[in-house]
Order: structure tokens, then C-alpha cells, then sequence
């Protein structure tokens, strides 16, 4: 038997994270309107200025066209077929503590390996909790208060602390940069939100966990994370969603601000269902995650992206302040029918500004994995470094990668560097790894685990463990 | 130990192998020389199961079993090794990463106890020594960017680590400096026991004057056409391999030894 009929054979695996979890939710009727959004606002009290804020993004969102540009083919999407609220109705009146949380949705968590009792939680990990489109419980919130730390949920910074909000809310991602920011803006529920003030270095790892529950709705979530000068913060987030047979949207927009001489490390696990073998079902993530920095400042993008039937997204980093850093590390995973269009934007503004790519594609089945990278050095970037380095490694021969590399340079002192592979897990590899009494699935994670060896190193040490057996879980039966 | 009788082996339809024997008993090492292409590398890739490789005729016995039955891993884990003339490079796996996988699943498969991390880092340095590698070769990726003699002597210091119960080796002779071919050879040497048998594949003498084989076989045109004591070896060495194609039919059953 060759090698791709072996291969072939199995391409077959289980999402662990496809169950549903039954609580009794309020969804709102699908359809978007100007009604919806006015009721999304009030659901959350917000304060006038924020439901403004909304109604001008959603005017700006109707005048703009959907992007075709992406390496990707999915059928239009039907916005009035989609809910753009819900919410477990045990969350009406907030919990204040993890004891008055529904223990059906702690249940959830516990089921996904996210233990919330603090007592049982990972050590030095504080958690915010994203279900459907309501941050259920945020951990660990007052002692993260002791050094002057705020992690929330956006909702409650938009009550509490307006002035941060009306400073930087949109201030990376300009509501009008594309069309799903757009939407973002008008329709977001929740999502985290991270203060860091001067010289602090947060204390602990801060992570949110998405998951998207309820059928028929969009997950529209959003990030706000701010390292006042001198600050330093790493930051996970993970994302899971149950096995469904309809395509659910996911349209997040992530805005990073690191200020003079702040760091901010960003970690991403996404596990959204893929959607079965045949392309039926999962997530489309249509995601929108820039960060600036300041003089001195560095932002680092991690991901590792598994899941999604379509992956639409370009962690990014505007290079403002002179020396300052960015980076992205990426394995994006494809298989079956998943379709992955992912990398990354720098944007050298200041002088003696650096940044690093690596990316990281595996295709196998008939995934299509495409790699999207622009590095733009302006005129004013004396001595801009960028060093990029993509690789693909394919598994078997349905499958496909792409790599699209644009480099403008408009600065002669810049040096801009490109390396690309492409490679194959090899039959010989294979064979050798067998003929040393290791089966082939065991195998396929191993190669494919030492390809990615570069991106891994930079995870939080807990994560780097996970994103690896996330690997091997969605490699299963890649190869026989 | 091993037992081949009238082995025919195709790769991608074309006969290769066309009835083959040859026997092995407990700690004996046996030579395979032969011309180019005449099915050596065929012969130990069919013996240790790899895919298009398909046996079509013919009989493989390994220790009472039907080896042409068992998956490739399950050869292995019963205790088969093979020294591949060409080793292959897996970049960013690491050699100590491969190595403790591989005798995690040898060790229990045969249900022995697995080794600690310590005992395992132990004996990995102490195989590296062995065969003049310096341990920092455990934290390269496996074959990745090491020198061919480098490569021929990492598959030693695998042999060494698995102590498996017949050894096939596949030109791992070819290509070594003087210096690296008595390591290769003191390794081999220092596994040898009245338990575990070798093959050796080879075009030189030189290894035979290190590792004295108990017999020589000469493979031409996928079938073995004669064998004999370690002599044959350094007659073959002085005439080549042309006094026997030319009509020597295979002697009657020379291997029953
Ligand atoms: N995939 C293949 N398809 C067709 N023929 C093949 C294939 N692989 C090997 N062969 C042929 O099988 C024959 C035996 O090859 P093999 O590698 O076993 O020879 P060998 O005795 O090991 O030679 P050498 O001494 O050069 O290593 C050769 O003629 C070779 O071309
Ligand atoms: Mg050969």
C-alpha cells in the first residue's frame, strides 16, 4: 500500500470538545438591526457614549463590502440568519464568586481541562470565562488588584473604567478597517479586558477561555489589553465550540497597546470544531488582532491554531516607537476540509525597529493551510530588521499549502529577510520511526511536534504541554 | 533464529527477490556481500516490513514466528533492528526524544520495566561514548545536518541502546574513515552473544577483518549464489564477482548450517 492510501485510510479523529452543554439560555431572535444593537447595549447597561460608539460602526458596516481576497471558498453568509446575543439566564444577576456560578457551566470547564476552583487551578493562572456572549466569572480578580492589575470582562470596563476605554477602545483596530472589525464594533458582546500599569510585571498569567454554546449565534468578542510604560504581561486565550452541522461565526477583534518600554506576549490555543471530514459544520473565525508599540516596546503574537473550518486572520504589529519589537510565532493546522488563511502584518514605523515571523503550516487530508504576510518598512524606519521564515510540511498528497509573502520597503538601511520550506513527512521517516518499534500515528505527532519545535518554546510552559497533546489529538488518525 | 526459505519479494510490481534461504541461528553473524543492485538492501527493507515491499512467495520465520505477518513496528518490537544504509534525517526531533520513544515502546512491548528519566539519560551518554559521538549529538534533531560517518555511527550507538536479538546491517561499513570503522566494528563486537545473531551487508573485506563473520553468502540477481566460511569473503575481495555469475549454480543447500 503506498504511502498516501495509508495515510488516507485513516484521516478520521474526535474533537474532544464537541459536547453541549445544557443550561437555559436567553438568545435573541436572529436578524441585525438597529433595534438589536440598542438591545445588546442596554442588556449590558452601558453607558451612552458606548451604544453611540455601536450605532456609528453599524452605519459604517453597511456601506462596506465583504473581503474575497483570502485563499479561502465558503458560501455567503447570511448575517439575519445569525443571533447576536445569548446568554446562560443564571448569569442575569452576576455572580460575584465562582460559589454562585450554575454549576452546570463549571461542569463545562471542568470537562474541558479548565478546573475553576482557584484551590485546583493552575498555579500563578488567572482565568476569565467567555460563554456564548457573556464573560461568566473572572479568577483571581483581587489579587491581581494588589499590584494595581484590572483583568475584566470588557463589559464591566466599560462601566467602570470609561476613561481607558474611550482612550484606546478602537484605537488599534480603526472600527472602519474592515468588514468584519466592522460588524465587531457595532454587535461585540464581551470579551476580556487587562490593565497593567506603570513598571508592573503582572504577577501571573492572565487567560480567557472562549467557547461558543448555543446554536445559530455569532460569537462577536473583544479584547482589550493595555501595558502602561515599563509593564510586562503574557496572555493566553483558548477557544473550543460543540460538534455542529451549521457553520457558526466567530468575529473577534484582539487590540494590544504596549506602551514606552512595555511588553506584551499573547498566546493563543484555538480549538473552535473544525467541522466534520466532509467540510460539514465549525467555526469560521474571521478575526481581526493588531497591537502597537511604543518607543522600546514589544508585542509577541503566539498561536496555535488547530481548530476552525476557516481560519481568516493576521495577528498583527504596528512598529511606532523607535527600537521597538514585534513577533509572530504560528503552527496552524489543517486537515480534513479546513481551510486556514493566517499570518501576520508588521508595520515598521520607527527607526532601528525589529521584527521575526515564523510560521509554521501543516496540511494533511485535503486541508488547505496559506500563509499571508506583509512586512511594510517606511520611509522613516532607518535600520528596520525583519527576519521571516515560513515552512510547510504537507501529510500525504491531497493537501495543500500556499505561502504569500509581500515585502514593501521603502527604506534602503532596512534588511528584510525571507526563508521558505516546504517538506513532506517522508515514507522513509516514517519507516524509520517504525522500524525503531514507534507506530506511525505516534510517529506523525513526533515529526510534526519537532517541526514546530521553534513556535512551541515560545508558549507558556503549561501551554506549550497542551498545544502539543492539542497536536496529537487532532492528528489522530492522520496517518495508519 | 531467522528462517527464509524460497523468499520472492516485488517492489512496484518488478521481482526483485526470486527464492531466497538462508538461515541464522543464535549468535551468528552472517556476511552478505554482492554486486550492486543485486537485491541486498531488498532483502533486509522485505525483512523488516517496509510498505511496497511486498513478499509474494516464500516463507520467513522468526523465532517460531511468521515474521511477513507482523506490522513493521511489531518486527522491531520483537526484537529485529535494521541499520539502514541511508539514515534519514527528522529535523527538530531530537536524537534523545526518538531514542527514549523508541525504547519506551520496545521495553513495553516486550514488558520490561521502562527506564527513569535519569537511568535512560545514563545509558544514552554512556552508548554515545561508545561510539566517539559527544553527547551534544543527543539534543541534535535525529540525523539532522550529522556527516555520513556520523550517521553511520548514530545508527551503532540505536543498535546499542535497543540491543535487539538479530541485527541487520545494511552498508553501515560504507563510507567510514579507518577510525570509524573500528568503532563500528568494537560496537558490533561488544553486542555479539551466544543469543543475538547478525547480518552484515557489505562490498568490503575490511569490516570482516574486524567482525569475523561464521558465514559468507554471495547475493547476485535476488537469489544467493553461494555461500561459505569467512575464506570466501577475501576470495571474493582477490576475484570479484565474475567466476560466479558466470554458471556456479548455487551449491546443494550450502545454508543448511
Ligand atoms: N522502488 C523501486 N522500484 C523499482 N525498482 C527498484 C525500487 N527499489 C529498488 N529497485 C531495484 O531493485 C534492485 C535491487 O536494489 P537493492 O537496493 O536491493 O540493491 P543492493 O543489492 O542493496 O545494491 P547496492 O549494493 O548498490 O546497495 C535494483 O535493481 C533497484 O533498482
Ligand atoms: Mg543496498
Amino acid at each position: 500500500m503506498s504511502e498516501s492510501n495509508v495515510i488516507d485510510e485513516r484521516i478520521n479523529s474526535s474533537y474532544d470538545a464537541g459536547f453541549i452543554t445544557d443550561v437555559e439560555m436567553q438568545t435573541f431572535d436572529p436578524g441585525l438591526n438597529e433595534n438589536v444593537i440598542r438591545k445588546i447595549s442596554a442588556k449590558k447597561n452601558e453607558p451612552e457614549y458606548m451604544l453611540e460608539w455601536r450605532l456609528k460602526a453599524y452605519k459604517q458596516w453597511l456601506e462596506m463590502e465583504r473581503p474575497e481576497w483570502a485563499q479561502v471558498n465558503y458560501p455567503e453568509i447570511d448575517f439575519e440568519a445569525i443571533a447576536y446575543y445569548s446568554s446562560p439566564k443564571s448569569q442575569d444577576d452576576a455572580p460575584k464568586s465562582l460559589a454562585e456560578v450554575d454549576p452546570e457551566l463549571l461542569r463545562t470547564y471542568e470537562k474541558l481541562g479548565i478546573p475553576l476552583h482557584e484551590q485546583e487551578m493552575l498555579a500563578g493562572v488567572a482565568v476569565d470565562i467567555v460563554f456564548d456572549s457573556v464573560s461568566i466569572i473572572t479568577t483571581f480578580k483581587e489579587k491581581l488588584a494588589e499590584s494595581g492589575v484590572i483583568f475584566c470582562s470588557l463589559s464591566e470596563a466599560i462601566i467602570e473604567h470609561p476613561e481607558l476605554i474611550k482612550k484606546y477602545l478602537g484605537s488599534v483596530v480603526p472600527v472602519k478597517d474592515n468588514y468584519y472589525a466592522a460588524l465587531n464594533c457595532s454587535v461585540f458582546s464581551d470579551g476580556s479586558f487587562v490593565y497593567i500599569p506603570k513598571g508592573v510585571r503582572c504577577p501571573m498569567e492572565l487567560s480567557t477561555y472562549f467557547r461558543i454554546n448555543e446554536m445559530n449565534t455569532g460569537q462577536f468578542e473583544r479584547t482589550l489589553i493595555i501595558a502602561d510604560e515599563g509593564s510586562y504581561v503574557s496572555y493566553l486565550e483558548g477557544c473550543t465550540a460543540p460538534s455542529r452541522d451549521e457553520n457558526q461565526l466567530h468575529g473577534a477583534v484582539v487590540e494590544l497597546v504596549a506602551l514606552e518600554g512595555a511588553q506584551i506576549k499573547y498566546s493563543t490555543v484555538q480549538n473552535w470544531y473544525p467541522g466534520d471530514e466532509n467540510g460539514k459544520g465549525g467555526i469560521y473565525n474571521f478575526v481581526t488582532k493588531r497591537g502597537i508599540c511604543h518607543t522600546n516596546a514589544k508585542i509577541s503574537w503566539t498561536q496555535v491554531e488547530t481548530g476552525s473550518a476557516i481560519t481568516w486572520k493576521y495577528p498583527s504589529v504596528i512598529l511606532m516607537g523607535d527600537n521597538s519589537v514585534g513577533e509572530f510565532y504560528s503552527v496552524a493546522l489543517t486537515r480534513n476540509a479546513q481551510q486556514a488563511d493566517t499570518g501576520t502584518k508588521m508595520i515598521h514605523l520607527g527607526r532601528n525597529t525589529r521584527s521575526t515571523i515564523i510560521s509554521k503550516g501543516i496540511s494533511a487530508g485535503k486541508g488547505s493551510n496559506t500563509y499571508r504576510g506583509l512586512v511594510n518598512i517606511s520611509p522613516k524606519a532607518e535600520g528596520a530588521r525583519n527576519f521571516t521564515q515560513c515552512d510547510s510540511l504537507l501529510i500525504g498528497d491531497k493537501c495543500a499549502a500556499h505561502t504569500f509573502p509581500y515585502i514593501v520597503s521603502k527604506n534602503p538601511s532596512a534588511i528584510v529577510e525571507h526563508e521558505a520550506t516546504t517538506s513532506k513527512v517522508s515514507e522513509d521517516q516514517l519507516f524509520l520511526c517504525q522500524q525503531r518499534g514507534i507506530d506511525p500515528e505516534k510517529a506523525v505527532s513526533m515529526i510534526v511536534n519537532g517541526f514546530c519545535k521553534s513556535v512551541f518554546k515560545e508558549l507558556p510552559m503549561e501551554f506549550a504541554v497542551e498545544a502539543g497533546k492539542l497536536l496529537e489529538i487532532s492528528l489522530e488518525g492522520a496517518v495508519g | 533464529m531467522l528462517n527464509v526459505k524460497n523468499l520472492k519479494a516485488k517492489i512496484d510490481g518488478k521481482e526483485i527477490l526470486k527464492g531466497l534461504n538462508i538461515e541464522v541461528k543464535p549468535g551468528e553473524v552472517h556476511a552478505i556481500m554482492g554486486p550492486n543492485g543485486s537485491g541486498k538492501s531488498t532483502l533486509s527493507n522485505v525483512l523488516a516490513g517496509r510498505d511496497n515491499y511486498d513478499a509474494t512467495d516464500g516463507t520467513v520465520m522468526f523465532e517460531g514466528k511468521d515474521l511477513l505477518t507482523l506490522l513493521p513496528e511489531d518486527r522491531a518490537r520483537e526484537g529485529i533492528f535494521l541499520a539502514f544504509q541511508y539514515p534519514v534525517e527528522i529535523p527538530g526531533v531530537s536524537n534523545l526524544e526518538f531514542l527514549k520513544t523508541s525504547l519506551e515502546c520496545l521495553h513495553t512491548y516486550q514488558k520490561k520495566p521502562l527506564l527513569s528519566a535519569v537511568e535512560f539519560m545514563k545509558l544514552a551518554r554512556e552508548k554515545c561514548r561508545l561510539v566517539d559521538l559527544d553527547t551534544g549529538f543527543l539534543k541534535r534533531g535525529v540525523n539532522e545536518g550529522f556527516s555520513g560517518g556520523e550517521k553511520k555511527r548514530n545508527e551503532i550507538m540505536q543498535m546499542l541502546m535497543l540491543e535487539p536479538k538479530l541485527c541487520l546491517l545494511d552498508e553501515t561499513d560504507s563510507g567510514l574513515d579507518i577510525d570509524a570503522l573500528k568503532v563500528v566494528a568494537d560496537g558490533i563486537n561488544q553486542l555479539r552473544s551466544p543469543d543475538r545473531s547478525f547480518i552484515l551487508i557489505t562490498h568490503y573485506q575490511r569490516l570482516l577483518d574486524y567482525v569475523q563473520p561464521d558465514f559468507v553468502h554471495v547475493l547476485a540477481d535476488g537469489k544467493i549464489i553461494k555461500s561459505g566460511g569467512s575464506e570466501l569473503a577475501l576470495e571474493l575481495e582477490e576475484k570479484g564477482y565474475s567466476w560466479l555469475e558466470s554458471g556456479t549454480e548455487q551449491s546443494a543447500n550450502p545454508l543448511k548450517v
